[in-house]
């Protein structure tokens, strides 16, 4: 047991003393189960990922998704960098979920704080207001009337701001802000501070996993909305972020803009570029932004997700 | 929570640690007047904090309900809510009289139900798997990448599904280069989408699902197990007395508040294979009411589907939060009351 301090990393982890050691069928049956998972969530991304890299030679042997590469291209991409409409998409996309995670941050932070005081007038009005949102709600239909009559069929705006406040995130953020760091608030206001200032200096500082775990679930929320876009903003192709267009040109397999015939490729230079391989860096593009920011995220979650794995 | 505010020296922290108010004088009615004036001034930046957050959700959620009463008009676009004729019960006779909607009726129990059997376990059994495994870096490790999926998107991961089943995908490509003269075709085969939904639902959402059972694992007193090992219980008996009933608070909770919301689930994803495999299979009330209002313009009549579906919403969730409640769990709400 006592081994030299520097070597303890390398030490396996203990088993406690009256678990038994597990047998060796018992252990490959495991390490098989835990290969077998892994494979089934990584394999579909590998192949997509592949595919996206592939020739159309490559792309023809394999006769769909591409396993096993034979040549590997970053044309797919270099179109889509090159303008036309995923480029387009993917910066709307980015813009929009940046816009809208900011609006829904600020909004969900003031009010979280505002109504986080105990005794503090009209807290508990407020919020069975805004819970009774919860659990019922206009539908579809109305909502799409109200948007439209505000002016919002095939703007921007209808895509955040119907969708910008989670009374959820809210309800999440409220219980954290009120456990933490009770007396220093009290104290803080008793010294004439006000409220503006001690959610800046004091409770926004104390408060950054779960910050962090609600702003990812907005822009998770923002980068993957679909419907709406099929709600307000269906027929201009032009103005669609990337998730509209995946949905259009790769699931429902429609063609895509320029691309001439479907089933013939888009053309950079005159290297024909695989419609498949096209597809699949589009499908690739809206995972990306994902994949970046996870790991950074991630270490908060067990805090910040307990609550949030209710919500499915 | 309120002990915070009365420790603090404000007199009027909050209504509890005011003293008993003599009812009735005027001078006391005033008081109380100048005492709530104070607190409302005191409290003015919280309240304006609020204020955004209450604008949009009276814009966009509280507007919609009152634009239901068009679901008891034949709402006409250009004549508007105000000025559409009444017509009383007239959607909702035709409503229930739909075969249409009683076969999105049967859709949406058939596949939720199916759906939770299949998708339920899942997660729990994922825990116990994870949690068995010692090494931190590994349980760390597979951990993130079971989580990932939760993050894609349903587009994404339907697209994904029909490049690796769907006709002229990995599986069928595979299936023919073997001899296979008609594989069967798992995109848009009706009989089978019940399953097809349940394999894209464990497929994003299991290992999420995970990561709550794993915090009620990590929850049980080790010292459980060390005393039941010591009296001589083995593993299967240890699974079955410790672990399992550790895991029971947790599983009724989320079984039930699943329940809540069995008729509005997985509008997206049908909505999205709708096309490919058809009404018969893939219609539920959610997309129903969105393909009678939008798609075919009938607003009344997909609104009356909706609100038909918003109030039985709620009977459900209000039914399935007061079971929890029953058996001594937070609800949803239960958590936001403090």
């Amino acid at each position: 047991m006592t081994i030299i301090a520097g070597k303890q990393r390398r030490r396996a982890p203990e088993r406690p003393v009256w678990q038994e050691r597990p047998s060796a069928a018992t252990q490959g049956a495991k390490s098989g189960a835990i290969v077998v998972i892994l494979l089934i969530i990584a394999f579909p991304l590998y192949s997509v990922i592949m595919t996206s890299f592939s020739t159309q030679a490559s792309i023809n042997v394999a006769g769909g998704l591409v396993v096993w590469p034979h040549g590997l291209t970053l044309n797919a991409y270099r179109l889509i960098i090159s303008g036309g409409v995923v480029g387009r998409a993917l910066m709307i996309s980015l813009v929009l979920t940046l816009a809208g995670t900011a609006i829904s941050m600020v909004v969900t932070i003031l009010a979280s704080y505002g109504l986080s005081r105990p005794g503090s007038s009209g807290h508990k009005g407020i919020l069975w207001f805004m819970m009774i949102t919860m659990f019922f709600n206009g539908g579809i239909i109305p909502l799409f009337l109200v948007v439209s009559a505000l002016g919002g069929y095939d703007q921007y705006w209808a895509l955040i701001l119907p969708s910008a406040v989670s009374v959820f995130n809210i309800i999440v953020m409220r219980a954290f802000f009120a456990n933490i760091a009770s007396d220093m608030i009290e104290s803080a206001r008793i010294d004439g501070a006000s409220d503006w200032k001690i959610l800046w200096h004091i409770v926004l500082p104390t408060s950054r996993a779960v910050t962090a775990v609600i702003a990812l679930f907005y822009a998770v929320a923002y980068w993957n909305s679909w419907f709406n876009i099929l709600l307000f903003m269906p027929s201009d192709s032009v103005k669609w972020p990337l998730q509209m267009v995946m949905y259009d040109y790769v699931t429902e397999g429609m063609t895509m803009p320029g691309s001439g015939v479907t089933g013939v490729g888009q053309y950079l230079g005159n290297q024909q570029i695989a419609p498949l391989s096209l597809q699949m860096a589009v499908v690739a593009l809206t995972v990306l932004p994902v994949l970046l920011v996870y790991p950074f995220v991630q270490k908060h979650f067990t805090k910040g997700v307990l609550l949030g794995a209710i919500k499915g | 929570m309120s002990a915070i505010t009365t420790g603090t020296g404000l007199a009027d922290g909050g209504s509890e640690s005011l003293p008993a108010r003599p009812a009735g004088t005027n001078a006391a009615r005033g008081a109380r007047r100048r005492r709530r004036w104070a607190r409302l001034r005191r409290d003015r930046s919280l309240i304006i904090m609020t204020l955004p957050a209450v604008v949009l959700l009276l814009v966009f959620g509280y507007t919609p309900m009152l634009g239901l009463v068009m679901a008891f008009q034949s709402y006409d676009l250009y004549t508007g809510f105000l000025h559409s004729p009444w017509v009383g019960f007239a959607n909702f006779e035709q409503l229930f009289t739909d075969p249409g909607f009683w076969q999105a009726f049967r859709n949406t129990l058939e596949l939720f139900s199916v759906q939770l059997v299949l998708s339920f376990p899942i997660p729990i059994i994922l825990a116990l798997l994870l949690d068995s495994i010692l090494s931190r870096r590994l349980r760390a490790f597979i951990q993130s990448v079971v989580t990932i999926p939760h993050f894609f998107s349903m587009v994404m991961v339907i697209t994904i599904f029909n490049e690796i089943l769907g006709g002229a995908g990995l599986l069928d490509t595979f299936l023919r280069g073997h001899g296979l003269r008609n594989p069967p075709q798992l995109m848009t085969d009706p009989a089978t989408f019940k399953f097809l939904i349940s394999a894209q639902l464990i497929w994003k959402e299991s290992g999420w699902g995970m990561i709550i059972y794993l915090a009620a694992l990590a929850a049980i007193s080790p010292s459980l197990y060390e005393a039941a090992a010591v009296d001589g219980a083995s593993w299967r008996q240890r699974t079955w007395h410790i672990t399992l009933p550790g895991l029971k608070p947790i599983t009724v909770l989320l079984l039930i508040l699943n329940l809540g919301y069995a008729l509005t689930f997985g509008f997206e994803q049908m909505l999205i294979q709708l096309s490919a495999v058809g009404p018969g299979a893939a219609q539920v009330l959610s997309t129903f009411s969105y393909e009678n209002g939008i798609v075919q313009g009938n607003y009344s009549y997909g609104a009356a589907a909706g609100l038909f579906l918003g109030v039985t919403s709620v009977i459900l969730i209000l039914a399935a939060n007061k079971v929890a409640h029953m058996l001594g769990e937070d609800g949803l709400y239960g958590k936001a009351k403090r």
